[in-house]
């Protein structure tokens, strides 16, 4: 999926490449643990005239702050922001602090498409952190093809898409399903699904991998169902759910929603800590339980790669780092973490193809290895999405997730998932 | 669909849609009770409806704040002084609304429509900036979650039955205020005919102040409402503006009683559908069924008699 003409190289001789541009060069620094920006001067690792001066790099932040979005992508800035700050404590990139310029989508796919043109095109930004939602993604990906930009996009999604100018932080939807409906199969013995959605792209294609993948295990879906964006009353369809009797409620659904469906589904007395029906989510992170209110969602579910509770040292200084930053209070998700990814990764890119040329940048980026980070090990795959675990987490009622499995290894990502389409 | 089910099975599912149905409708009339006192008395098109339902489950949200930090006996029966202030509070901007832009905009009724418009963006700002802009999750009181089993199957959620009972008592109480107060009757004479009011004495402007105000803090009571059953954050309000507007249009937009019917009738449409198809499809069934009555009936299902 390489676009660039240069045949493909192994990471290592593409630097070895690099080296060799250099050579006229003093040759130091590089065996040394700190890194100089002198040893990397501008006119090398800039040859396409991004913002890179000889102490600066600039990146771009692109997410909505203002309307509806903004309840969701505001973890993501404060990720991002929190990763930069860390790099440039740690001395930066390539020797260069790291300078961000944000912009506001405004929960508005043209408005997304505008300003990443704005960033590319004018600010010449190195990268851009940014987008949430599948639809503000495609708004900017034919503005990142066509002057060859990078985004590093945080949020788990439908999948179906590979972009040379993308790097998917977050799951693809197989390696967010098919390991939480083995896991409810293997432990809860779960026979029968009711699936629920609200009614866009990445519920329907999610609920449609989960439907494949349930059939093929031989059991049952009993129910699909999905409720426009914004809708306020579930209470036929928890009529439904209660007629039905499954073993499993699989709920993707998103938004205002979400607290209105989980807070009906508590009034018409199911109660999820007694699992009869138990309830699986994609969609519910640590962030969304703040709205809905964890005495609210008890009981359920979660699958995804990041809990805030992970135990790992690597989290815990996350967390404590994060709270620094934004406040006692706050909450991290899934998509949070994910976006904390972004910076790093992009700088692990940078420093192994010494260049902040973005066709250098992306040959570099496969198999760059993240092993500080919060969800634990993470590698950037050929097809540009991350080998990330799976994990499944018990919602507590402070609004915390315990976390009562992870896949024993990588999951790897699968955008174009064979027989699920 | 009947095939699946024993006889018990069905008139359970008959018992809990129609009872989903009410819920709805309390719903439906709740949110709507402002507008239609708003549209339908003064001809405002109050698009801001949504944000000063939402002031109210914000001050609902703040009153929980407070009595859990500071006087957690009052926790159980917060939720009346929260509605209580959530009037108030909505209410007051209303008629600080009114006095600011409304007022001056009574003869160009197209020109409310973009004001007030404008004035619910600001107001979701406003929100942001103030609260944050993520959702905020307001606690209840335990005695108002759960539900009562019937049967093993039917089961009666609490806050359905409040949200139920609330309306009821909003309802009477704007028919009280509207047909059978001193206040009331100056109001419909003012809609009737505004300089022949003025002409026996009735002062119009603070008439209008009044109603513009009681309907914005009865869409603030609702707000506080429904923060039992759906979500408050910054743009909540945008996900009840549109059902709103369809419910008044559709009553006819003078008449509150038509209000209530229409209310009854998409509710129940809406809800039956739902149960034999999925959200969505219903949605755009009911729209369409509405639609197609409008064209029929362009004034609505209630219209009053008056000459023009």
């Amino acid at each position: 999926m390489m676009s660039d003409d240069t045949p493909r190289k192994s990471p290592i001789a593409t630097r070895r490449r690099v080296l060799a541009g250099m050579s006229a060069l003093p040759f130091m620094g590089i065996l040394g643990t700190k890194v100089s920006a002198a040893d990397y001067p501008t006119a090398v690792v800039n040859t396409t005239g991004l913002a890179v001066t000889d102490d600066k790099v600039t990146v771009g932040i692109l997410h909505s702050v203002t309307g509806t979005m903004s309840i969701s992508e505001t973890g993501s800035v404060q990720a991002e922001k929190l990763a930069i700050k860390q790099i440039n404590d740690a001395g930066g990139v390539l020797g260069r602090q790291i300078d961000f310029i944000q912009e506001d989508g405004a929960s508005d796919w043209p408005t997304f498409a505008e300003k990443a043109k704005k960033l590319l095109v004018q600010d010449k930004v190195a990268s851009v952190m940014g987008c949430w939602t599948s639809a503000s993604r495609k708004a900017v990906l034919p503005v990142f093809e066509q002057y060859n930009g990078m985004l590093y996009y945080p949020t788990f999604y439908e999948g179906l898409e590979q972009s040379p100018n993308v790097i998917y932080t977050g799951q693809e939807a197989t390696q967010q399903i098919i390991a939480g409906i083995d896991w409810v199969v293997s432990n809860k013995g779960a026979k029968s699904f009711y699936l629920l959605g609200s009614d866009y792209i990445w519920p329907r294609t999610s609920n449609k991998i989960a439907r494949k993948h349930i059939e093929k295990l031989g059991l049952e879906v009993v129910g699909e169902e999905y409720y426009p964006l914004g809708h306020t009353q579930f209470n036929s369809v928890i009529n439904k759910i209660k007629l039905r009797k499954p073993d499993v409620i699989y709920a993707i659904v998103v938004g205002g929603s979400n607290v209105a469906f989980y807070k009906q589904l508590k009034a018409a007395g199911i109660d999820m800590t007694k699992e009869k029906p138990l309830l699986l989510t994609i969609s519910v992170t640590e962030d969304e339980i703040l709205g809905i209110g964890g005495e609210n969602i008890v009981g359920a579910y979660a699958c995804m790669k990041y809990f805030q509770s992970l135990p790992n040292d690597n989290n815990v200084e996350f967390v404590k780092a994060f709270k620094e930053m934004w406040g006692d209070d706050i909450v991290i998700g899934d998509v949070t973490q994910a976006a904390y990814l972004g910076p790093w990764l992009w700088k692990m890119a940078v420093e192994k193809a010494g260049s902040f040329d973005i066709d250098k940048v992306r040959e570099a980026s496969p198999g760059i290895e993240f092993a500080k980070a919060p969800e634990g090990y993470v590698r950037i795959h050929e097809n540009h999405h991350l080998w990330s675990k799976t994990r499944v987490g018990h919602a507590l009622d402070d609004g915390q997730y315990e976390v009562v499995y992870e896949t024993e290894d990588l999951v790897e990502p699968e955008p174009f998932p064979e027989g699920y389409q | 669909m009947i095939g699946d089910y024993t006889l018990v099975e069905f008139s359970s599912i008959l018992a809990m849609q129609g009872f989903a149905g009410l819920i709805l409708f309390s719903v439906f009339v709740l949110m709507a009770l402002g507008l239609a006192v708003i549209f339908g008395q003064m001809g405002v098109i109050n698009m801001a409806h949504g944000e000063f339902m939402i002031l109210g489950a914000y001050v609902t949200w703040l009153c929980s704040q407070f009595v859990t930090a500071y006087v957690p006996a009052l926790f159980p029966i917060y939720f009346f002084i929260a509605m209580a202030l959530a009037f108030v509070a909505s209410g007051a901007l209303g008629i600080l609304v009114e006095w600011a832009l409304i007022r001056h905009l009574y003869k160009r009724p197209l020109d409310t429509l973009l004001a007030t418009w404008g004035l619910s963006l600001i107001l979701q700002q406003l929100y942001r900036s103030v609260f944050g802009a993520r959702e905020v999750g307001v606690s209840l009181p335990d005695w108002m979650m759960g539900s009562f089993p019937l049967t093993d199957i039917i089961e009666v959620p609490i806050n359905g039955l409040f949200v139920m009972a609330l309306t009821i008592l909003i309802s009477l109480a704007v028919f009280l205020l509207m047909f059978r107060s001193r206040w009331g009757k100056q109001v419909r004479a003012v809609v009737q005919n505004r300089p022949m009011a003025g002409a026996v004495g009735i002062n119009t402007k603070k008439v209008d102040r009044l109603t513009f105000g009681l309907g914005c803090g009865v869409a603030g009571v609702a707000g506080s409402a429904f923060t039992m059953i759906g979500s408050t954050g910054p743009t909540a309000g945008q996900l009840y503006i549109v059902d709103t507007f369809l419910v008044v249009v559709f009553g006819g937009a003078a008449s509150l009683i038509g209000t209530i019917a229409s209310a009854f009738t998409i509710s129940q449409a809406q809800s039956t559908m739902e149960f034999f198809m999925s959200g969505s499809m219903a949605k755009v069934l009911t729209l369409l069924t509405v639609v197609g009555i409008l064209m029929l009936r362009p004034e609505g299902l209630f219209t009053l008699k008056m000459r023009r």
